[in-house]
């Protein structure tokens, strides 16, 4: 999977350790903004109000 | 040579650790200081209303020569009306917590539409800020940037100042309760007390307790000391040192 990405990405090999950062970086990213809120408030009970 | 399904798996633990991280730590981080400027935004829009508002009547009225020159440093709180779901409609001070402690508080205890992307929760129904009853609010204690997470650490006769349009709520801590989660009584008008009218004006708050459980809540309780209004300026309690 990881070897195949590899290939397919571009140039020499400091460009593709660079474009894998950033791939890296944007997964996080939506990782933390979305997904995770997102699992927190669908799987994740808090309770913190009376009734 | 690992073999894809291997690679798969790494990943999805990658991920997994990320999201405890998330939840434990940086999830908090990213939310925290997210309410923390909501909230200073808030106030200094609500500040620049006001002196739009006072600025745009440059020639006095002769009732607004009497009224202005003398304003008492407390008067009679205003009453707000009750805030629509999820509308934000004050600010929650506490400097014992320290001078960038300040979240929004708005209509509604859900968590999808105030606790989670807002911070503090209004339970409809309770009184509003300065009125006689109990003005009782709910935030998260851990996760989602926590506003309440140090809510056992105020300490007696610490200032709580709830910031409107109007001004400025006072209340002094008083103390801390542990119950059951179907304990309801403890937003009564008077905590605790079924079926009694309103002789005083209360705050509660209301929290998770143990942290990360379902199993209880703790409540603090504080009681109403005075209302500033905007025209007198921010009120001394607001800046008391976090001693």
């Amino acid at each position: 999977m990881y070897a195949g990405l590899w290939r397919i990405l571009p140039g020499p090999w400091w460009v593709r350790v660079l474009l894998l950062v950033i791939l890296a970086a944007a997964a996080i990213y939506g990782l933390f903004f979305y997904v995770f809120p997102w699992v927190s408030i669908t799987f994740l009970p808090q309770e913190v109000t009376v009734e | 040579m690992v073999g894809i399904l291997g690679e798969i798996l790494i990943t999805l633990g990658v991920i997994t650790l990320l999201f405890v991280a998330w939840q434990m730590w940086i999830g908090d981080v990213i939310y925290g200081a997210e309410r923390s400027a909501q909230a200073a935004e808030q106030s200094e829009l609500w500040q620049e209303e006001y002196e739009d508002s006072t600025a745009a009547t440059p020639t006095p009225t002769p009732e607004a020569t009497e009224t202005p020159a003398q304003v008492d440093v407390t008067a009679d709180p205003v009453i707000l009306r009750p805030p629509a779901d999820a509308e934000v409609f004050g600010i929650m001070w506490i400097p014992r917590l320290g001078p960038d402690y300040h979240v929004n508080i708005a209509g509604g205890v859900t968590r999808a539409r105030t606790l989670d992307p807002i911070g503090i929760g209004h339970y409809p129904g309770t009184q509003m800020p300065g009125e006689m009853g109990n003005f009782a609010v709910a935030a998260h204690r851990t996760t989602w940037g926590k506003p309440f997470n140090r809510i056992a650490d105020i300490h007696v006769g610490d200032a709580i100042v709830i910031e409107t349009p109007d001004g400025w709520y006072t209340y002094r801590f008083r103390t801390l309760e542990y119950v059951r989660p179907s304990a309801v009584e403890v937003i009564l008008p008077v905590p605790q007390e079924v079926g009694v009218s309103a002789n005083d004006r209360y705050l509660t708050m209301t929290s998770c307790s143990p942290m990360y459980s379902l199993a209880e809540r703790i409540v603090g309780y504080s009681a109403f000391e005075s209302f500033t209004p905007r025209a007198a300026g921010a009120p001394a309690a607001l800046t008391e040192g976090a001693a």
